[in-house]
């Protein structure tokens, strides 16, 4: 099977007009004022800049990227509904595509007409359908509903009935955007049985998607788009954990800039103590150094928080908890616990505390801080003064994951 | 070389659209069932429309205004009917892309298809009507001659008349939505100007070479003639028109086929 390429896109580029004023849009009277004015470069847009990949016969292939990166046009070239303004996009074979569900259907139209007009729209002759149309009915799973108006359908329902349809086209490529995610648990394995069928049965297919989940079931190779660009294309595993690291590393950025704006208020929020100390910032920082709101399992954390005496303060203790989003205390321990020897506290410093293994699995979590007495009378108590994300691409339950490993032997009879 | 390319375009259109006739006939038949699916008459709606538009016009003319016309109200109503599939034809049609929604910026099939199916779903309409323009001249009187046949050969003028002004009318409103707007107006006004509501001798003879310029007057006249009046109509104007109305088709073909490629950025 390792012919021509079933899909073979080059230098492909695309740019639409930039229509965000209302004075871009061409009406009879702008058209009237100034029939001549030419568009300038800074009016368009460059969606997809010099894309380039292949997909052979067979193959399964998913296109990654953040929202607005090109991949839902970079599909509708691939169906033919846009024309490429630069490069050559070649499909070869029956292609159907699954970008919109249910095109056309007539919402007053019983489900038994609408297979009628939407698998003509599909391209199907009225024979074809009719030779289909008990599969696709039962596929559906429908019932006694496929001769209820559409409009009466739950949209659940309204999806399931398109996707039966476009499903029964017998395609050679099967185009789909983010239509796998649709439908209750029973459907969804349908689809994805669906799915699997036609990768046995050799047929091409490319999906857009955002759930890496199917990714891996799936794709046999990715193509990440950014900016409309390929940033990374190739085996499925290398080029997702690429994109999931860039995806963290902005995710970051987003949640520091959140935290940043939360944090005034969250200081004051869930606070209590008699303020004979006072917090007066708490940070999160990584192995380097830098301060961050996404950690990926297992790496270095710091908690660093910066203190004043309002009075020279006996016996003071500093604690950190880590909670998360069920409220559950999942590790706390403060300077006393800890036997910590930090010497007698300066009259304003800054107090760390460095865990070498952030064992913590997949979610978020909150951070509490504070500074109280051995007794445990609070000077300052900080509840949630953070929040911050753990990303893992592991698959474990629970909350931490302590280092382990497995092993197996056999026992002696008798 | 550009002559070939020129009839490829024409080819490719056509064919397209014969390629796609089950689709025609699918959404045709969707636009004129689905249009009174959910009430209670259905597509008795069909009938009644225009039964009661009879009614009101003739209410109007014949009792209020009393014109003195012997059988006023099926002159009129033979006029009214080609009207309604004119103007519908062009409102519709002239929403036909830019109203296509997910037709026409998710699905993959020749766009021609959408305003094809608006003048369809109105001639369909028009047919449908016939019926009643026939059960209300036996009931007036006014007796179905041979000349009802030349109802076909008018018929296919007004069509390839209708279909090129409305492929120019569904591109230009992709592009400009004031189009249809402007549209509304303009048919307002050439209702008036086109003799309908009344016959051509009512206009002062200096001004009926006016009338002759105007495509929907000739139409209006046409079936006058082959219904009302029961004599030929003016085939050398309807041959002017044919030729005149072929030529649009062509342009308008050429400036759907130049534009089409838009459409599905431009919605």
């Amino acid at each position: 099977m390792s012919q021509e390429p079933v899909i073979e896109v080059r230098g492909l580029k695309k740019r639409f007009r930039r229509e965000m004023i209302k004075s871009d849009y061409t009406t009879w009277k702008s058209l009237l004022l100034k029939p001549f004015s030419r568009r300038r470069a800074r009016d368009y847009v460059t969606v997809l800049n010099g894309v380039d990949f292949a997909v052979g016969a067979g193959r399964t292939l998913a296109i990654i990227g953040q929202n607005g990166s090109g991949k839902s046009t970079l599909l509708k070239i691939l169906a033919g509904i846009y024309k490429p303004d630069e490069g050559e996009v070649q499909v070869r074979g029956r292609v159907a595509s699954l970008i919109e569900l249910g095109a056309g259907f007539h919402p007053e139209f019983t489900g038994r007409e609408n297979i009628f007009l939407n698998g003509t729209i599909l391209g199907l002759s009225k024979k074809e359908i009719g030779q289909r149309l008990e599969h696709i009915i039962a596929f559906s799973g429908l019932g006694e509903y496929i001769d209820a108006p559409v409009r009466t359908y739950s949209s659940g329902m309204y999806v399931r009935l398109g996707f039966s349809v476009a499903v029964n086209v017998d395609p050679d490529v099967l185009l789909v955007d983010e239509v796998l995610a649709v439908g209750d648990e029973a459907f969804a394995h349908k689809c994805e049985d669906k799915i699997n069928q036609f990768r046995a049965s050799g047929k091409t297919i490319c999906l857009v998607t955002h759930d890496m989940g199917a990714v891996e079931k799936y794709a046999n190779e990715v193509v990440w788009l950014d900016g409309g660009q390929v940033a990374a294309a190739g085996e499925a595993r290398q080029v997702i954990d690429a994109y999931r690291q860039k995806v963290a590393v902005e995710e970051d950025a987003i949640r520091r800039e959140e935290t940043r704006l939360e944090k005034a208020e969250r200081l004051q929020a869930q606070r209590w103590g008699d303020g004979d100390v006072v917090i007066e910032d708490v940070r999160l920082l990584d192995g380097a150094g830098a301060e961050k709101a996404v950690f990926n399992h297992g790496e270095a954390l710091t908690v660093e928080l910066d203190y004043r005496l309002a009075r020279p303060t006996e016996d003071l203790v500093f604690g950190v908890a880590l909670v998360n989003a069920g409220q559950v205390v999942c590790w706390g321990s403060n300077t006393h616990i800890d036997r910590a020897e930090l010497g007698p506290a300066p009259p304003a410093g800054t107090v760390r505390c460095r865990l070498d293994r952030l064992d913590l699995l997949q979610g978020t979590y909150f951070l509490d801080v504070a500074a109280h007495a051995k007794d445990g009378r609070a000077y300052d108590y900080l509840k949630r003064a953070l929040s911050f994300a753990v990303r893992s691409s592991l698959g474990d339950e629970g909350v931490f994951r302590p280092p382990h490993e497995w092993g197996l032997s056999g026992r002696g009879e008798g | 070389m550009a002559g070939t390319r020129q009839r490829n375009i024409f080819a490719r259109f056509f064919a397209e659209l014969l390629r796609h006739q089950a689709l025609v006939a699918a959404l045709t038949g969707r636009e004129l069932k689905g249009r009174y699916r959910g009430s209670v008459l259905g597509f008795l709606w069909t009938f009644l429309n225009p039964l009661l538009l009879l009614s009101v016009y003739a209410l109007v003319f014949s009792v209020y205004f009393r014109v003195q016309m012997e059988n006023y109200a099926v002159f009129m109503f033979t006029g009214l009917l080609p009207w309604i599939f004119f103007s519908s034809s062009l409102m519709e049609g002239a929403g036909a892309v830019s109203d296509g929604g997910s037709l026409v910026t998710k699905v993959l099939f020749p766009q021609q298809v959408l305003p094809a199916v608006k003048v369809m779903a109105n001639f369909v309409n028009y047919l449908l009507s016939l019926p009643i323009l026939f059960g209300f001249m036996l009931l007036n009187g006014v007796p179905i001659t041979v000349h009802a046949l030349a109802f076909l050969p008018v018929a296919l003028v007004h069509i390839v008349f209708v279909f090129g002004l409305t492929l120019i009318l569904a591109t230009a409103n992709v592009f400009m939505r004031d189009t249809r707007h402007i549209l509304g107006n303009v048919l307002t006004l050439w209702f008036f100007l086109t003799p309908i509501l009344y016959p051509l001798t009512q206009v002062p003879g200096q001004y009926r070479f006016l009338v002759y310029l105007n495509p929907a007057a000739v139409f209006s006249l046409a079936y006058h003639d082959l219904f009302f009046w029961g004599r030929w109509p003016r085939w050398d104007l309807l041959g002017l028109l044919l030729a005149a109305g072929l030529v649009m088709l062509l342009v308008a073909i050429v400036i759907f086929e130049h534009y089409k490629e838009y459409f599905a950025e431009k919605i």
